[in-house]
């Protein structure tokens, strides 16, 4: 199998699409008989960081690398950014709206949980501009 | 415990995936948080919601959740059952609170995850 890449947009604020991706990459991982808990692993991670550009973020984009051994994903988003990447990587810790609660998310819990699901995560975000978050899974 | 079990403890009614009610269901899980949701790591699972938006069911796309009970008769949209059919995933409504709900499948032998 060669490499394979593919992109995603993302709007902020539209919930009713939140999850076009995720569904996208699962469909691909289950065609390619990748294991299904890891499946399960990296489109919860992938799930929880689309929810959160529609959730946090104005607009963005997913981009996925699939390779023989692993899956790497950077969700690149333009928006508020993350002041404290520490105190936002806390279990429990949220800035969520009233309407983004509404919608059954803002638990604080979607970081850590990303983090928790792939075998490395890196964020990085700048006030004003935006957020990146690269997450990479093994694919066996 | 079976689907078709669930249905009949809840008075509920199958809105999608009438054809797979002979799917074995171990645990409950009673949540209106999705990121709490997306946390577990379990298999034949039920959700029980008061939500019912597509994030639910994009949620269980995701965790690999086989059936989720809506209570309080909380109406499950056009666009829902489409997205559960899709995905395989049994979706059921009761009229029964969620504290109800819980404790019939209690009592009748559904599993707590934690
Ligand atoms: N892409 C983003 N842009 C701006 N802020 C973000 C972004 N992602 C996360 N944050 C900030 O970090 C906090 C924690 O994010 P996390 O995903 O853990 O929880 P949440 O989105 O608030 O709730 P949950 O994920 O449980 O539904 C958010 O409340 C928000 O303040
Ligand atoms: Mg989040």
């Amino acid at each position: 199998m060669g490499a394979m890449e593919f992109r995603y947009e993302v709007e902020g604020g539209n919930f009713s699409k939140a999850g076009h991706a995720s569904s996208a990459v699962k469909k691909i991982l289950k065609q390619l008989n990748v294991d299904a808990r890891i499946i399960k692993r990296v489109v919860v991670a992938l799930y929880e960081g689309e929810v959160n550009v529609v959730a946090h973020a104005h607009k963005g984009h997913i981009l996925v690398n699939i390779n023989e051994d692993e899956i790497g994903i950077s969700i690149i988003d333009q928006g508020p950014g993350i002041p404290d990447i520490d105190l936002a990587m806390q279990e429990g810790f949220s800035t969520a709206s009233a309407a983004v609660r509404e919608m059954g998310f803002g638990a604080g819990m979607g970081l850590p949980n990303m983090k928790k699901n792939t075998d490395n995560f890196e964020i990085e975000s700048q006030v004003g501009v935006g957020t990146t978050v690269r997450m990479t899974t093994r694919l066996s | 415990m079976k689907v078709r079990d669930i249905v009949q403890l809840l008075k509920g009614r199958i809105v999608a995936g009438s054809d797979m009610q002979d799917r074995e269901v171990q645990y409950g899980f009673a949540s209106d948080l999705m990121s709490d949701v997306l946390t577990l790591d379990t298999d034949h699972l039920l959700l029980i919601t008061g939500l019912a938006n597509l994030q639910v069911i994009r949620t269980a796309e995701m965790a690999d959740i086989m059936c989720v009970a809506f209570v309080r008769d909380k109406k499950v949209s056009p666009e829902m059952i489409e997205l559960a059919t899709e995905n395989h995933i049994v979706l059921l409504e009761t009229p029964y609170s969620m504290f109800r709900a819980v404790s019939v499948l209690h009592d009748n032998g559904l599993e707590p995850v934690y």
